[in-house]
């Protein structure tokens, strides 16, 4: 609780209510949305919209207020020192934090014009167009082909088995993996390189072929050459799919990412350009972090 | 500085003489602890192993029987059906062994000396001469099963030197037994008796084969209705159930039940199952259902362990890509959880197996003949027939209960060995 309290004082402090979303050039058009989030959260085109979210972990309230559109393939990263939250709003994107039964989530999160959290909003079909790439690479313990074909076959995506191949191929293909395994599609997909397990998660994720991919740290297990795989995968992927991304790393959202979203304490501080945030954040917090005065 | 650094070797190396002894010591009681336990083990083993391996072997006398037409067809009939019900086959060995000591006379000493034979050969001759009427009228030469008594003399098990009035065998009896053997016709054969009978008030027809069938009767009704009980609790428990105080309640209930003594689920059963189901008294159904209730904590809690080490990131990946909670639990969570269930089953069906006292209580502590044919038959268990037989003041049941305390360890062993392949199995799918 006093968390927040401090993060709305040092909002208090930093921020003259006049200074809010004004002077920014690349503003098309501006959406009046109550936050005191420094910048524009809104896109013309959004995939995905966020109004007003609130998330609390039980009495805890973890995210406070936070407005945030993803863009058509756009790639939006989401920085922020530990336990800011980041994490937390990217979970709300595709209902992940249900899982957690003390989880309650308030707000409300449009994927193309439709309420995800609405009580006829299902979450499989959610789940099936919202991708999710997490932290660890995750892949099931069963052979690199199974891993990939598996989504595919429960969604009944596949016909036969000639497409179910062809949609495992060029999965892997799109994840820049499947030189490297197509000779051993039967082992285990536990038995590759950590990089080469998380392009495997982001080429199962991209079998179902969903509208938006969420990426939760992906490369923070991984060495600096398999990051560098991932990012310039995540880079392609652009082209198709809207992509958001958390990352501990800053160079690695001023590499791969078109906004930036800086998340400081539950709140959402500043929205703006990738490189604006980086070359001239407007917020104190986030040019303290950016500086690394704290992380 | 460098003065702290001298002095921080200069101490440690002080203690660590100290430490080490104190690792080494610790390490020789474990060892100790182990070659206690491995010694106790080995005491027992080769005390039940030396006292029961003489059940395995039957000490039987051979005897040339005359299928004399006068005693199984006095009418010359030829009739079968009459003559299993009315001939006396006992008179065939008994003849037998009359022809074999002539001298023998006198009602009593004439008893004592039919007594050399098990009782039992009389329905082994019957059934020889229902199933082959040309044997009537023909003379063969017969092993025969030896009476209890004589089997414990011919295994050395009874001291000739202590005087006659405080032996179970007389003086005389011994001496036709010393005229057999020397004649060769005695013999230590193999004991299939023992291992297809039932049981029996003559200990040298009684036989495990009966509680065999009856455990395993009462183990495959256990494990066909806990382990999908169990298990199907578990998953709900683990994967599906809100998180809350009644939830709390069931988890505290469930490990209080895996402490509750066994004897308490037998009176349940016989409240429940016999008193208010009116199932049959004495039969596996009723012994597996008790042992499914006794059971189920166990593997309740040994399944829900196995889940709770399936890592959360599995599920995620599965919700992640849009399976929903059952896909996610039935495709990838269970296959990995399974080993670890089946383990927790194994363990559970091995108390199972080694359960009288709730069995007692549903009457499964009967005395029966007959080898069960179903689980709604009457039937005892191993544990209960070696309460039985331990309860039993011949010395001939003393090596038997031995031998079946022997055939309910490889029981367990073999148990046991199927867990580990079987796990072995299952880990092998990554």
């Amino acid at each position: 609780m006093s968390d927040i309290n401090l993060t709305t004082a040092a909002n208090a402090v930093a921020l003259p209510p006049g200074m809010i979303g004004v002077n920014d050039a690349r503003a098309p058009e501006k959406t009046e949305v109550p936050t005191e989030t420094v910048g524009v959260v809104t896109v013309a085109e959004p995939r995905m919209s966020a109004r007003n979210i609130n998330v609390y972990y039980g009495e805890k309230q973890a995210i406070n207020n936070v407005s945030l559109d993803i863009g058509k393939n756009e790639v939006v990263s989401m920085i922020g020192p530990s336990g800011c939250g980041k994490s937390t709003f990217l979970r709300c994107l595709n209902r992940m934090n249900d899982t957690i039964d003390i989880c309650r989530v308030e707000g409300e999160i449009m994927l193309d014009e439709e309420d995800i959290y609405h009580k006829n909003m299902d979450v499989v079909l959610l789940r099936a167009r919202v991708g999710m790439v997490f932290q660890k690479p995750n892949p099931f313990p069963k052979s690199i082909y199974d891993n990939i074909a598996y989504g595919p076959k429960i969604h009944g995506l596949a016909r036969s088995k000639a497409d179910l191949d062809e949609i495992v191929e060029s999965s892997l293909r799109k994840a820049g993996l499947w030189d490297e395994v197509k000779d051993r599609l039967a082992e285990p997909g536990t038995g590759l390189s950590g990089g080469q397990q998380q392009r495997l998660c982001i080429a199962r994720t991209i079998a179902v072929s969903p509208e938006v991919i969420l990426m939760d740290e992906p490369c923070s297990a991984l060495d600096p050459i398999a990051t560098a795989r991932v990012e310039e995968l995540i880079d392609e992927l652009r082209q198709n799919y809207t992509i958001a991304i958390v990352t501990h790393s800053m160079q690695q959202a001023a590499r791969v990412s078109q906004r930036t979203a800086y998340f400081h304490l539950g709140t959402l501080v500043e929205v703006g350009n990738t490189d604006d945030i980086f070359t001239n954040p407007r917020h104190k917090l986030t040019e303290d972090y950016i500086t690394g005065r704290f992380g | 500085m460098t003065d702290t650094a001298i002095d921080t070797a200069s101490v440690v190396r002080q203690s660590l003489k100290k430490r080490y002894r104190a690792e080494r010591r610790f390490r020789y009681m474990g060892l100790g602890a182990i070659l206690l336990g491995v010694a106790f083990v080995l005491v027992l083993f080769v005390s039940i192993g030396s006292k029961g391996y003489t059940a395995f072997v039957q000490s039987q006398i051979a005897l040339e029987i005359y299928f004399d037409p006068d005693v199984i067809d006095p009418e010359g009939t030829r009739n079968m059906e009459q003559i299993g019900r009315v001939a006396d086959f006992s008179r065939l060995y008994k003849n037998a062994l009359k022809a074999r000591f002539p001298d023998v006379t006198g009602r009593r000493e004439v008893r004592e000396l039919y007594k050399l034979i098990s009782n039992g050969s009389t329905y082994r001759l019957r059934d020889m001469v229902m199933s082959n009427p040309d044997l009537i009228g023909t003379r063969q030469t017969l092993w025969l099963v030896a009476d209890d008594e004589i089997d414990m003399l011919n295994k050395g098990f009874i001291d000739r030197d202590v005087p006659e009035s405080n032996r179970r065998l007389s003086d005389r009896t011994i001496g036709w037994v010393d005229a057999i053997d020397e004649g060769g016709s005695l013999r230590k054969a193999f004991n299939w008796d023992f291992l297809v009978n039932g049981d029996s008030r003559e200990p040298e027809q009684a036989g495990i084969g009966g509680a065999v069938v009856g455990s395993l009767f009462t183990l495959l009704v256990t494990l066909m209705l806990s382990f999908p009980i169990g298990v199907a609790a578990a998953i709900y428990l683990e994967e599906f159930a809100p998180k809350n105080q009644f939830t709390d309640l069931i988890e505290v209930n469930i490990n209080n039940l895996a402490a509750v003594p066994s004897i308490v689920f037998g009176l349940l059963g016989l409240a429940v199952f016999l008193n208010f189901f009116g199932m049959p008294r004495s039969a596996p159904l009723v012994g597996g259902l008790v042992l499914t209730l006794m059971t189920l904590p166990t593997i309740i809690i040994a399944s829900r362990a196995a889940l709770k080490s399936v890592p959360p990131s599995i599920r995620e990946a599965a919700l992640g890509i849009g399976a929903s909670r059952v896909q996610s639990v039935f495709h990838h969570v269970l296959p990995q959880a399974l080993p670890g269930m089946m383990t927790g089953t194994i363990i559970g069906m091995a108390q199972a197996l080694g359960e009288s006292a709730p069995l007692l209580m549903i009457g499964m502590v009967a005395f029966i003949v007959e080898v069960p044919g179903g689980p709604l038959d009457p039937a005892t268990v191993l544990p209960v027939q070696i309460y039985l037989w331990a309860d039993s003041p011949e010395r001939a049941f003393l090596e038997r209960s031995s031998a079946a305390i022997m055939v309910l360890l490889s029981f367990l062993v073999a148990m046991n060995a199927l867990a580990v392949v079987l796990r072995k199995r299952f880990e092998k799918r990554w």
